[in-house]
């Protein structure tokens, strides 16, 4: 048998949706949410490659670097926010960031 | 093509079966290194697609740099982790029926595609044959996709600025080196001649 298109979009479906799982179940936990987004990240990615494959067409494939690009960003921005976060409360607990309002 | 089923379904299972593992992981130190796994099992589908640029990019990029920044901030912070996994059972059914639902949604719309035929084909290994994967990429980013790629690189900019500006701090009490007035410093204010007189001693 080959491996032919829909197996690539079953497996990214199938990332995507355990990433969008994974956001509702650890809601306390933000670093695990953040880990969540970037699994649904990566299911957009293989879909990009999959279909970029498949149509012969390279484009896909630097959509889904951008795509990293903006993963990377991010990543890093959020972490930089959640450190700050964590060094005024002393907790990184989801439910009172509303203290952060102006 | 055995060969490449099986690597698939191998890589495929390994992705899958981590990234499961990354949300349901009671200590987010294993949840980190269950993505990593993810990411390289999933640049190992990329290396299957012939997508071999992309796939040492998800390396460097996710392995080399994102996790191991995860990884920094989760041992880091002092945080109390079982205390955030408090609502796990608790959201679980509105979790899954939203999983459910994403799950319906998909497959009806994968049926709709495949009915009129969009998807069905196998897949040659490599897209061009005659040119290799990060010159075809370079190819056309670096002509039709340049602006894009500046654009790129702007929000990394913006990203690192934004990062250290966030977590920079100055701590009060703690001394700096003041380079300016080091440099600035002539012999004039930088030493003085004092007479003591003798038997005296020098006290301040």
């Amino acid at each position: 048998m080959t491996i032919g298109l829909a197996h690539y979009l079953v497996v990214a479906a199938a990332l995507f949706t355990m990433g969008v799982f994974g956001i509702f179940v650890n809601r306390k936990n933000i670093i695990v949410i953040m880990m969540s987004i970037e699994l649904i990240l990566l299911a957009v990615n293989i879909n990009l490659v999959a279909f970029s494959v498949h149509l012969h067409q390279v484009t896909g494939q630097i959509y889904a670097m951008f795509v990293l690009t903006v993963a990377a960003a991010e990543a890093a921005v959020g972490l930089a926010i959640l450190v700050t976060f964590f060094r005024n409360r002393g907790d990184i607990a989801v439910d009172d960031v509303n203290v952060m309002k102006g | 093509m055995a060969l490449q089923a099986i690597a698939f379904y191998l890589l495929a299972a390994v992705t899958l079966g981590s990234g499961f593992l990354v949300i349901t992981a009671r200590n987010p130190v294993h949840s980190v290194l269950f993505l990593i796994l993810s990411f390289f099992s999933a640049a190992g589908l990329f290396v299957l697609l012939g997508a071999e640029f992309l796939a040492m990019l998800l390396v460097v990029v996710y392995v080399g740099a994102v996790a191991v920044l995860f990884l920094f901030v989760v041992m880091m912070l002092d945080v109390d982790f079982s205390a955030l996994r408090a609502g796990f059972a608790q959201y679980l059914p509105i979790g899954l029926a939203v999983a459910l639902v994403l799950v319906l949604e998909m497959v009806f719309i994968a049926v709709a595609v495949a009915d009129r035929g969009a998807a069905a084909g196998a897949m040659p290994l490599v897209a061009s044959p005659n040119l290799s994967n990060a010159e075809a990429i370079g190819r056309v980013l670096y002509t039709d996709y340049v602006y894009f790629f500046q654009a790129a690189g702007l929000v990394l900019l913006v990203a690192m600025i934004g990062a250290i500006v966030l977590t920079l701090r100055h701590r009060k009490g703690v001394r700096r080196q003041n380079i300016g007035a080091q440099v600035a410093r002539t012999p004039a204010t930088g030493m003085k001649v004092v007479q003591i007189k003798s038997g005296e001693g020098w006290g301040e």
